[in-house]
């Protein structure tokens, strides 16, 4: 092979890795604006049966088989978990999570995530998981200083008093 | 040819044109880019094993560790990284272009599918196995990653828990997700594995190394990049701060800015609709194939000449079904026969000499019987006046082949000039049907039907058998590989040779016999 067409070659690999390097790296995407910074409402949570359980009577609980009497008979599907939050006053999320599972008889999920201005700001989240409750059973409220770039979570565990700011 | 495949194969024909000015055709990087793609595998395999013995697999430990190997190991875990991450990417360059390569040429359909449809789903492991290994670094763009990820996954209606629950903030990350992406890690890229040995199981010699001077350059520039800019890590993962600006991988990550803009559902359905497509598309229009190769008992003398040659694995030597005195017999898999008519090239029976019995081989094209071909060749001859006439036999997916004919230059266009046996051309000079004889092929590497072109080349040689007859001489045949669209090229090399072939010597019997003499006792 002539020597030139060896040179050549010197650019064309030069492209090659050029190519590779930059989009390997470059150029850089913007996510989120750094100066905003990020709540995220997430948790899991199962709420009440649809039909409350019932105490088995005696005559029933003889007919069923040894291995499968329970005292009480619950049916498997939940309520939809209805959730609700505010940011300085105003509704940015309301929802009937409906349960998971083929049977809804699994938790209701949540997963959100808002992008607010660096700053205080008041939030107040509700959950509502019984049959019988008017209102919410649960409510939080806090103010809270965001710093730009903050990822800031409002997670749900019943078994700790509810939602919990972190 | 649609549009769009004559578009893709107008800007490759002008890029590939622009690398056969520094590359020889055979190492031109276009005409090997499967090959390329086997070569950046292992290239990235053998970097991961080697940073994976550094590499510590517990969250907290990962960034750290490779950090270890950039600063400690700037002589071999620098350059191995770079190299793990550039050859990836460079993985993804060379499939890319493989497929829309193969595409334009439409190298796709008819018993061609197989590796079409196969090499489809390797495109997502690929990009499994290159976005799982951005996550094991834990640097921002490894929380980016796996938070988008993990949040588009979750749209699917598989996930009981959502995914993105593991990432919350720094208080919800555990050990355990990141195990699982260490081992998918490791499994996709086997998984891969197999799918591309999947891939080229339908072709007879696959092409799995590029020639040494192609993978000793491309080596070299990725360690010349992993030199002078080094992969690094971005800053560490911190769960407790967004990911605002990140530095993207563009070739693994180009889908996820969308997730900002297209609902995660939306995405996987236009994904899966498009892998469809792509997986269809060898059947869009689905292709006429014509007959396939039909072998000929009586003239079947079980050599397996035709079986070596085949680029499609389409023949096989069978067990004698007639009870003639040979051991085996050439069977045809019309599945994988794409009856480019190499195996009748190969036949040694494929001698437009024979006189005795009609000129039927031990295995031809039906569509095209040697026997036509004989006949055209003898009519073309039999027209051409002047001095100097030359027949030429090319491939018919030369464009304007046809252009070179004239009083004095005829052409005949095959289905791959592999279907060619040495001997017509000998016949040609021997008859005086011509004074030179061209034999016209796909550019280096590059025979549409894959090895027409060095099977030719071989036999011309007198390297391959069937082989051209000692007693022509070299100067009365010119063999020419070009490029499809090279129809001036072909005409220069054309007039050439004919104006060179007043001083070649002629072909004669006393030749041939000195010639074979010469052979023997040598």
């Amino acid at each position: 092979m002539a020597s030139w067409r060896y040179l050549l070659q010197i650019p064309a690999y030069a492209v090659f890795i050029g190519v590779v390097g930059y989009f390997s790296i470059a150029p850089e995407y913007q996510h989120v604006d750094p100066e905003l910074a990020m709540i995220r409402l997430a948790f899991s949570h199962a709420a009440e049966r649809v039909e409350p359980c019932r105490e088995l009577s005696p005559a029933e609980l003889a007919a069923l088989p040894p291995n499968m009497r329970q005292p009480k008979a619950c049916g498997r599907e939940r309520l939809p978990v209805v959730v609700e939050f505010e940011i300085d006053g105003e509704l940015v999320y309301r929802a009937a999570e409906i349960p998971t599972g083929v049977w809804k008889d699994g938790a209701s999920t949540v997963y959100q995530k808002f992008i607010v201005p660096a700053g205080t700001h008041e939030m107040v989240v509700r959950l509502r998981d019984k049959r019988d409750t008017e209102g919410f059973d649960y409510e939080e409220s806090a103010t809270v200083a965001l710093a730009p770039g903050q990822n800031f979570v409002i997670g749900f565990r019943a078994e700790t008093g509810g939602f919990k700011f972190q | 040819m649609s549009p769009v495949k004559t578009l893709f194969r107008r800007v490759f024909e002008r890029v590939e044109a622009g690398f056969d000015l520094a590359f020889p055709a055979t190492l031109n990087p276009f005409r090997q880019l499967g090959a390329l793609g086997w070569f950046f595998y292992w290239i990235v395999a053998v970097s991961g094993i080697y940073l994976y013995i550094f590499f510590d697999t517990g969250i907290t430990r990962a960034y750290e560790s490779i950090e270890w190997i950039m600063n400690e190991q700037w002589y071999a875990g620098q350059v191995m990284r770079g190299l793990h991450r550039y050859a990836s990417d460079a993985l993804v360059i060379v499939i890319i272009l493989h497929l829309l390569r193969e595409f334009s040429l439409d190298r796709m359909r008819g018993t061609r599918w197989f590796a079409w449809f196969t090499g489809v789903p390797l495109l997502w492991f690929l990009y499994a196995a290159g976005i799982s290994g951005y996550w094991l670094v834990w640097d921002v763009l490894a929380q980016y990653i796996a938070i988008a990820t993990t949040e588009w996954l979750d749209t699917l209606p598989f996930f009981g828990e959502p995914t993105a629950g593991n990432f919350l903030n720094s208080a919800a990350l555990s050990n355990r997700f990141f195990t699982l992406m260490v081992f998918i890690h490791i499994a996709v890229p086997l998984i891969m594995l197999f799918l591309m040995w999947v891939h080229i199981q339908r072709y007879a010699r696959p092409r799995m190394n590029p020639p040494r001077e192609l993978a000793a350059g491309s080596l070299l520039a990725l360690v010349v990049l992993s030199l002078v800019f080094p992969a690094v890590s971005q800053a560490p993962a911190n769960l407790d701060r967004v990911v605002a600006v990140v530095d993207f991988d563009w070739f693994y990550l180009a889908a996820y800015p969308l997730l900002d803009v297209v609902p995660g559902g939306q995405l996987w359905l236009i994904l899966i609709v498009g892998t469809a497509f792509l997986a269809a598309l060898p059947w869009l229009p689905p292709l006429r194939k014509p007959a396939p190769a039909l072998v000929d008992l009586e003239n079947c003398n079980g050599c397996g000449r035709c079986a070596d040659d085949c680029p499609f694995d389409a023949i096989e030597m069978g067990p004698r079904t007639d009870g003639a005195s040979y051991d085996t017999e050439a069977v045809v898999n019309p599945t994988n026969c794409v009856s480019c008519g190499i195996c009748a090239g190969a036949c040694p029976t494929s001698t437009p000499h024979r006189r005795a019995t009609s000129l039927v081989p031990g295995i031809e094209l039906p569509g095209y019987p040697i026997a036509t071909l004989r006949d055209q060749t003898r009519a073309a001859g039999q027209a051409l006046t002047g001095e100097n006439r030359v027949m030429v036999f090319g491939c018919e997916r030369t464009r304007r082949l046809e252009a070179l004919s004239g009083s004095s230059v005829a052409t005949i266009a095959l289905p791959c000039v592999g279907m060619l046996p040495p001997s017509f051309i000998d016949w040609v000079l021997a008859r005086d049907l011509a004074d030179g004889v061209m034999v016209s092929g796909c550019a280096g590497g590059d025979c549409y039907q894959r090895l027409g072109q060095n099977w030719t080349h071989q036999r011309v040689a007198r390297e391959r058998d069937p082989y051209l007859r000692a007693r022509v001489p070299d100067q009365r045949v010119q063999v020419l590989w070009t490029r499809v669209e090279q129809t001036r090229v072909r005409e220069r090399a054309v007039a050439q040779f004919r104006n060179e072939l007043p001083d070649a010597p002629p072909l004669t019997r006393r030749a041939a016999r000195t010639a074979m003499e010469g052979s023997t006792s040598g």
